[in-house]
């Protein structure tokens, strides 16, 4: 992945924050807690009114879809210094796959390109470009971290998060057997092909169950609300919550498929 | 199309494989074994990721001059005294085979492993004409007394554990004493090298696949690790080579390269135990050896993909790293993918070879966790190539009903952001309401498919962009 020289980095880089849409609908604590992490950082951050990067639709063989989509997200962050989205896998969309998707129309190629090699997952963004060695936050407890696949494979996300959670004080990281296998969200797939999906992340559970840590920390929201839902089902009390949360020290609310009450331990 | 498929029924397939507790055993073994020893292979060898890279190029490279490779290669076996046969399908295949037994007046064929003897269902055929094949790779010996398909290629016996395996050999080794002590698995291994052992001595023809094909030398090189190959091609009169196109290398130089990266994302082996070249039939200064030396060089497919995006998949060298890492595979097992081939490399050849309307599930089926690509030998981007298989479907409108008119409704929205602010902030707010108590559905109308094993997490609310609008608008800009 790209590593801009932090010399030839604006003094106080202007952000688009690319919230993306589960975080937007779901769990708009996570856009916050990247927003106050980015800004922590000496960041000016915006969010421009966006819908989604159409990752659904490319992964499900719409290309019509995916490109009108794309080119709307393409203006939409024109003009910031750098993209940032709180999720691996929508990152990587614009990143990875953006430029595939124009490869006869050297036009809007060249704007795809432009905002792949500005665009960057948040924690990777952080360590990787603004060079943060250390956030502001304490978190009470162990947690154990699941490598959510697209930021992993695509974007090389695997020490970055782990290394600002080393900076939080009070918490302790324990790590879980086969951290980097996935949990079987898979975008639709859970839905089309919900008994495979439900094996997959039936045997993530277990293997987050048997790291004995009271909280699952990831960087993607879908991955989250997958492994939060199955845990819930099982019965099993594991707090679940976005890695920006515990970063940006923002856990008073509840985590992702608990009610409110059960946030206060 | 030869061997019957039932990738059509890939759902009730994988619904099937996850209640079958003994699979879901055996398939453990999958994940924990392979795994471990590929990666402890590759980090022993400083230049693993080169060598992929040098392998990738190598398969590019024959690809793009195929048809120069392909001369060649038949014009060295034949000065070497063997022959060439090509066949354009199956069916071709499965004659110019029987001709070949006939000529010699075969009744028993001794068989190598090879999958693309699975793909043309040679089996059946030759049965079918009076000739009785006989598998020597102990799995694939297995599979057939089942008469099961492989459901891994490179261990094919993979789904069944050694009490099945002792119960088939009770019912089909009737000669020996019922009696015999068989609950150790080095004794099923005695017993069937023992009943093979006879077998390879009776053949009059020897079916063996090929892992290469070298166009410098005309030779055929299988890799294998029982030593079963070697009896196989060397002891009967007539030695047949099966192999697809996409198996010819350049050069020897080519293969020692390919060589290092197959067995290590395969087994985790430096090497197989047996590496065996084969050019031409016995020379009159060699010490055994077939008499008869023939190849088939099967199409079957293979050549309508060179030239579109698929030809990626023709590097493949059927190591099964991509299968022994996927999660799908990892819980419903290869025979669920209803055909020859199963993983993300089976979700990507099988379309091309039985049509997508047929295997249209397979490469659906898929997280996109892209693990697979990230072990390949020679790098085939197989999350891609599945990708494009759900671009063909939509086109061709295979695409299920649901989930198009599902796309349709979201894409609605989300090309009309002023609408999308409004609609999800009335959804969001009601469905934050009625989750306020618990934090999350059990239940949810239409969403049968994530509540059936999740809950679904209740939204928080407010949405991200409402919030903002509220909050921040006019500040940060």
């Amino acid at each position: 992945m790209s590593v801009l020289p932090s010399q030839g980095r604006p003094a106080k880089p202007r952000v688009g924050l690319f919230v993306t849409c589960l975080v937007d609908l779901m769990r708009p604590s996570v856009g916050f807690a990247a927003v106050k992490l980015l800004e922590d950082a000496g960041c000016i951050v915006d969010a421009p009114v966006q819908t989604c990067c159409g990752q659904p639709a490319y992964n499900s063989g719409d290309r019509g879809t995916t490109r009108d989509l794309a080119m709307r997200m393409i203006e939409a962050f024109q003009g910031y210094d750098f993209v940032v989205a709180p999720s691996g896998s929508c990152a990587g969309m614009i990143k990875a796959h953006y430029p595939e998707l124009f490869e006869e129309d050297p036009n809007w190629r060249a704007k795809a390109d432009a905002l792949a090699a500005r665009t960057y997952e948040l924690t990777s963004f952080l360590v990787d470009v603004l060079c943060v060695t250390k956030v502001d936050a304490a978190f009470n407890g162990a947690v154990t971290f699941h490598d959510s696949c697209s930021g992993l494979r695509e974007l090389g996300v695997k020490t970055q998060p782990r290394k600002l959670l080393a900076s939080v004080e009070g918490l302790t990281l324990v790590e879980m057997k086969d951290s980097d296998v996935c949990c079987g969200f898979g975008g639709t797939f859970a839905v089309k092909y919900s008994d495979i999906s439900g094996a997959i992340v039936d045997a993530k559970a277990r293997n987050i169950e048997d790291a004995h840590v009271p909280t699952l920390l990831a960087g993607d929201l879908g991955c989250l609300m997958n492994m939060a839902g199955k845990l819930s089902r099982d019965g099993r009390l594991i707090q679940v919550r976005h890695v920006a949360e515990v970063l940006a020290g923002m856990t008073d609310v509840a985590p992702i498929g608990a009610a409110k009450a059960d946030a206060i331990k | 199309m030869t061997v019957h498929s039932t990738s059509p029924q890939f759902k009730q397939n994988a619904a099937r494989a996850l209640n079958d507790d003994q699979l879901q055993k055996a398939l453990n073994n999958v994940k924990q074994g392979f795994i471990d020893k590929r990666q402890m292979a590759a980090d022993k060898l400083p230049e693993f990721e080169a060598l992929r890279d040098a392998s990738r190029d190598i398969k590019n490279h024959t690809l793009e001059h195929l048809d120069l490779y392909l001369e060649a290669y038949e014009e060295k076996v034949k000065a070497s005294g063997g022959h060439v046969h090509f066949a354009r399908d199956a069916a071709e295949a499965r004659d110019i085979i029987l001709n070949i037994c006939r000529e010699t007046d075969a009744k028993t064929v001794t068989k190598g492993k090879s999958m693309i003897s699975e793909e043309i269902g040679i089996n059946h055929h030759l049965e079918a004409n009076g000739i009785q094949p006989v598998e020597t790779d102990l799995g694939e010996y297995i599979i057939q007394l089942r008469n099961e398909l492989p459901s891994h290629i490179i261990a094919p016996a993979v789904h069944l554990n050694a009490t099945q395996v002792e119960e088939d050999f009770r019912r089909v080794h009737t000669h020996l004493d019922a009696k015999r002590d068989l609950s150790e698995p080095v004794q099923l291994l005695t017993e069937a090298r023992a009943v093979l052992r006879e077998r390879f001595l009776a053949a009059d023809v020897g079916i063996t696949g090929a892992n290469f094909l070298v166009a410098e030398t005309g030779t055929s090189i299988i890799v294998t690790n029982e030593g079963n190959g070697d009896l196989t091609q060397i002891l009967p009169k007539t030695h047949i080579v099966l192999a697809s196109l996409e198996k010819l290398v350049p050069t020897l130089e080519d293969v020692s390269q390919l060589l290092r990266v197959l067995a290590r994302s395969a087994t985790g082996q430096e090497l197989s135990v047996y590496t065996t070249f084969s050019t031409g039939p016995r020379r009159s200064t060699d010490a055994d050896g077939p008499e008869n030396y023939h190849v088939v060089l099967i199409d079957n497919g293979r050549s309508s993909m060179l030239g579109t995006s698929f030809e990626e998949m023709l590097r493949c060298i059927r190591c099964g790293a991509c299968m022994n890492h996927c999660p799908v595979y990892h819980a419903v097992g290869g025979h669920a993918y209803g055909w020859v081939y199963p993983g993300p490399m089976g979700a990507v050849l099988t379309p091309s070879l039985i049509g997508v309307d047929q295997a249209g599930h397979l490469p659906n089926a898929s997280t996109f966790c892209g693990r697979c690509e990230s072990v390949c030998p020679v790098r085939i981007p197989l999350p891609k190539l599945m990708r494009h298989w759900r671009e063909r479907e939509f086109e061709r409108h295979l695409t299920p009903a649901t989930v198009r008119s599902g796309l349709k409704f979201w894409g609605f929205f989300a090309k009309r952001p002023a609408l999308y602010r409004l609609a999800t902030r009335v959804a969001m707010g009601a469905l934050a309401l009625a989750g306020r108590r618990r934090g999350h559905f059990a239940w949810l109308p239409m969403s049968k498919g994530w509540t059936k094993y999740r809950d679904f997490p209740a939204p928080q609310g407010e949405t991200f962009q409402a919030r903002w609008e509220r909050e921040r608008k006019g500040q940060a800009a």
